[in-house]
């Protein structure tokens, strides 16, 4: 029987990187001296899993390096080593490494096991072991039973005229306990090629036998040279004892270095073959882990609306009557329920708890903070809430920036910390909840606060602003976003890394989502990521623009009004500025940004709408207001091309493509430049693209 | 149709075993843990029990000496698996009433050379 088993790979992978994580996460709780035994377990287990795996499914590179990791922390375990801080580091590194070559393999790559035989070298000086008695071939030396071998004979062609006879070594191998053998054909050539005296056979025997694998090797010791040999223990059954169990014990030693130093080979090569089928089938999958109840509740609507679609169809039947009629609404109405439930728990599916990208931090901030000299306790609040599986997966880097940031440029050194009155331990929290529609995150420290007038200093040095700009301490803080802008005296080797923090914002708008700052100085800092809960629909409100309908995010509108014209001022550059109780609101008119004709272009005839993004209002003139309602996005860039001030396109209920307006592209389209809330200035060089 | 009752915690090598199994002829029916199969394990009745010995909550040597006890599973065949490493696992395993082992890691065929021992 042959049995593909790439068909299980991917589930390994799954569970070894999720075994990988557990034993971080354990690794991280596990202070030296204070040994949980609960807590040692799971990590062993987890090493002790991904070994037994990676041994099954032919990854040996893996499974030799766990196998140091899995004999240190039985060691451990067993109370017969305490746990130290150098081994809960190597430990981690370890973590690190596997992770790597385990994702070498899943991408159907060799791992470089470079790291990891420096890594294993380490452990073998804890562990003071010599490198043949981690191999030691395993033997019935405590347990007496029939043993089931594995033999793979394969002899090379000239076995026949080297004067040796297969079968008497099979017959030899029979006397030895019950036999069964298959016979491998793969190498028979077309009949007309056959060479009568050439051996193009190959056996596998399972042979059940009290005796050892040296009796076995001891049969095919005379065609070693000519055949290649394995003989692999599968397995045995237990027998009752007839010696005493103290006659039986007492040998034990002398067999132990007995069988101390056979060939490693064989146990070896036989878990070789399975990786040699190589992974035809294994198409890049990503997969998504469900649980039970989300799909559970996902057939229980599909049942729903398979009822109502039957009582629909059974009311299309024959001639539609008044009672019919009524039915029928009910019906639709019934329909429009179950698409809006089920809708609701397809999304479900994607939801992930945010737990998976906590999940890294408290590594990280460890590592760091060790790099740093600074002591940081991090706190993780909200770890259950969901978001989607993709926006998760976006948001990651930009929040291992951040944190780096706080950590970094935001928490004081300890000494400074006791200076200014604080206590020496750092504080960072990362905090997920729900708003709205929304996900917030919030990264906070209670460091120093972001230093206003270094940034402004930076921003004038850097020609970001002008020197006399008057700027509140938010619209300074806002210019770590701007491209180009670093306070870092010296570029660290945390933060430095060419990463800014407008690539990061511009990560976040990618996602449709907004990042702020509010800091205090000497208190610290907190950074606010909102991001909508799912890329794929949107709350929109449909607005109409001559013949055209176009979508505005829900999330970003503000208000919508009538306009007194009276409250419109014109400014330098053409725009009308709308007052708006203390503010001034520049207007855009939608129809001249997309060049329709037939649209309203009185300013008091027609709606405006507010709209707000990365704190800039501004007040879109648009014809009407229609319906509120979810539209699913679909991607111009993969249907067509991208278009500046636009979104994405999403189809109406009539049929037709609407486009759906992006508000911080329009602001940019229309070449508007925040500078203060009270003044408003055009700036050529914001419509230059990049 | 010979029933199994195959207990591992990893999933990929529950997988693995149910397939090789069921492809052989054998219901097989599967537990993540010791406790989950000690309650399957009351639930009906198996002609075989093949478990992992370590996993959470309750491990495979705990699991053969509490069905062992049971009378229905009196002359079950009931077989470990255990690393080449694990030698002391077998004695306690077999203290514990173990049929046999299953050297870990295994391919299919051997998996199954072992099994077909204990059950046609």
């Amino acid at each position: 029987m042959s049995i593909d088993l790439s068909q299980f790979f991917e589930v390994f992978f799954e569970e070894s990187f999720e075994g990988l994580d557990a034993m971080e996460a354990e690794l991280l709780n596990l202070e030296p001296g204070d040994l949980d035994s609960e807590t040692i377990n799971t990590i062993f287990r987890a090493a002790h899993s991904i070994k037994g795996g990676s041994g099954t499914f032919g990854f040996n590179s893996v499974a030799d390096f766990t196998h140091v990791l899995e004999t240190l922390l039985d060691q451990i375990r067993n109370g017969e080593r305490n746990l130290e801080t150098v081994h809960v580091n190597l430990l981690l590194k370890s973590v690190d490494c596997l992770r790597e070559m385990l994702g070498a393999l899943q991408s159907e790559q060799e791992p470089d096991l470079t790291d990891s035989n420096v890594l294993k070298a380490e452990f073998e000086a804890i562990l003071n072991i010599e490198h043949d008695d981690s191999q030691a071939s395993g033997t019935n030396v405590n347990a007496k039973s029939l043993d089931t071998y594995q033999v793979d004979f394969k002899p090379l062609h000239h076995l026949f005229k080297t004067g040796n006879e297969p079968l008497y070594l099979f017959s030899e191998l029979a006397d030895l306990g019950e036999c069964s053998v298959s016979s491998d054909l793969t190498d028979l050539p077309d009949i007309h090629d056959i060479q009568p005296d050439e051996c193009y056979l190959a056996w596998t025997f399972f042979v059940e036998t009290h005796e050892d694998d040296k009796k076995i090797k001891e049969i095919f010791e005379w065609v070693e040279d000519d055949a290649k040999i394995d003989v692999t223990l599968c397995g045995g059954l237990f027998e009752e004892d007839e010696s005493t169990p103290e006659e039986a014990s007492i040998p034990e030693p002398e067999v132990i270095a007995k069988e101390s130093s056979p060939d490693p080979g064989p146990a070896k090569e036989a878990s070789i073959e399975p990786a040699k089928k190589p992974a035809k089938t294994s198409g890049e999958s990503t997969s998504i882990r469900v649980g039970i109840d989300k799909v559970d509740s996902l057939i229980n609507m599909v049942g729903e609306l398979v009822i109502t679609q039957a009582m629909l169809t059974q009311l299309g039947e024959g001639d539609m009557t008044e009672n019919k009629q009524m039915a029928l609404k009910e019906g639709l109405a019934q329909l429009a329920h179950n698409t809006r439930d089920l809708q609701e728990s397809v999304m479900r599916i994607r939801m992930m708890p945010i737990s998976f990208v906590f999940s890294r931090f408290p590594r990280l901030v460890r590592d760091i903070s060790q790099k740093l000299n600074k002591e940081v306790e991090l706190k993780l609040i909200g770890e259950t809430t969901e978001l989607d599986k993709t926006v998760m997966e976006k948001i990651s880097d930009p929040m291992v920036h951040l944190v780096r940031n706080s950590l970094d440029h935001g928490l004081e050194t300890p000494e400074h910390r006791i200076e200014a009155g604080k206590d020496p331990i750092g504080k960072v929290t990362l905090n997920a909840f729900h708003q709205g529609g929304n996900i917030v995150i919030e990264i906070m420290d209670d460091g120093n606060g972001l230093n206003t007038d270094k940034i402004k200093s930076k921003a004038i040095e850097k020609g970001l602003i002008t020197d006399n700009e008057s700027m509140t301490d938010d619209e300074i803080n806002e210019l770590i976003f701007m491209p180009g802008f670093s306070t870092a005296d010296a570029v660290s080797d945390l933060s430095g890394r060419g990463v800014g923090m407008d690539v990061v914002k511009r990560n976040i708008h990618a996602l449709n989502g907004s990042i702020d700052v509010t800091s205090e100085r000497g208190t610290g800092s907190t950074f606010t990521i909102r991001l909508p809960l799912t890329l794929a629909i949107l709350d929109g409100q449909l607005v109409t623009l001559g013949k055209h309908t176009y979508i505005v995010p829900l999330i970003s509108i503000v208000e919508s009004l009538q306009v007194d014209l009276k409250q419109v001022n014109c400014v330098g550059g053409g725009v009308d500025v709308l007052r708006l109780r203390d503010e001034y609101i520049p207007i855009l008119r939608l129809f001249q940004i997309f060049n329709h004709t037939g649209a309203i272009e009185e300013l008091d005839k027609g709606l405006l709408v507010i709209v707000e993004s990365d704190n800039q209002k501004v007040g879109l003139l648009v014809d009407d207001l229609l319906a509120q309602q979810q539209v699913v996005i679909k991607s111009l860039e993969a249907n067509y091309q991208k278009v500046d001030g636009v979104s994405g396109a999403t189809i109406l209920g009539d049929g037709r493509v609407s486009l759906i307006v992006d508000i911080s592209g329009l602001i940019k389209l229309a070449g508007l430049k925040k500078a203060g809330s009270q003044k408003l200035a055009i700036d050529n060089s914001m419509l230059e693209p990049g | 149709m010979k029933k199994i009752l195959a207990v591992d915690d990893s999933a990929s090598m529950r997988q693995m075993v149910s397939f090789t199994l069921k492809k052989a002829g054998f219901d097989v029916t599967d537990a993540k843990d010791g406790s989950e199969a000690l309650g399957i394990a009351k639930q009906g009745t198996f002609d075989a029990v093949i478990s992992d010995v370590n996993m959470p909550v309750m491990d495979g040597i705990t699991l053969i000496r509490e069905l062992r006890a049971l009378p229905e599973y009196k002359f079950t065949p009931m077989l470990m698996l255990t690393t080449e490493s694990g030698l002391d696992k077998k004695t306690e395993g077999k203290a514990a009433g173990a049929t046999g082992w299953i050297v870990k890691p295994f391919n299919p065929e051997q998996l199954l050379a072992v099994i077909k021992k204990v059950i046609r």
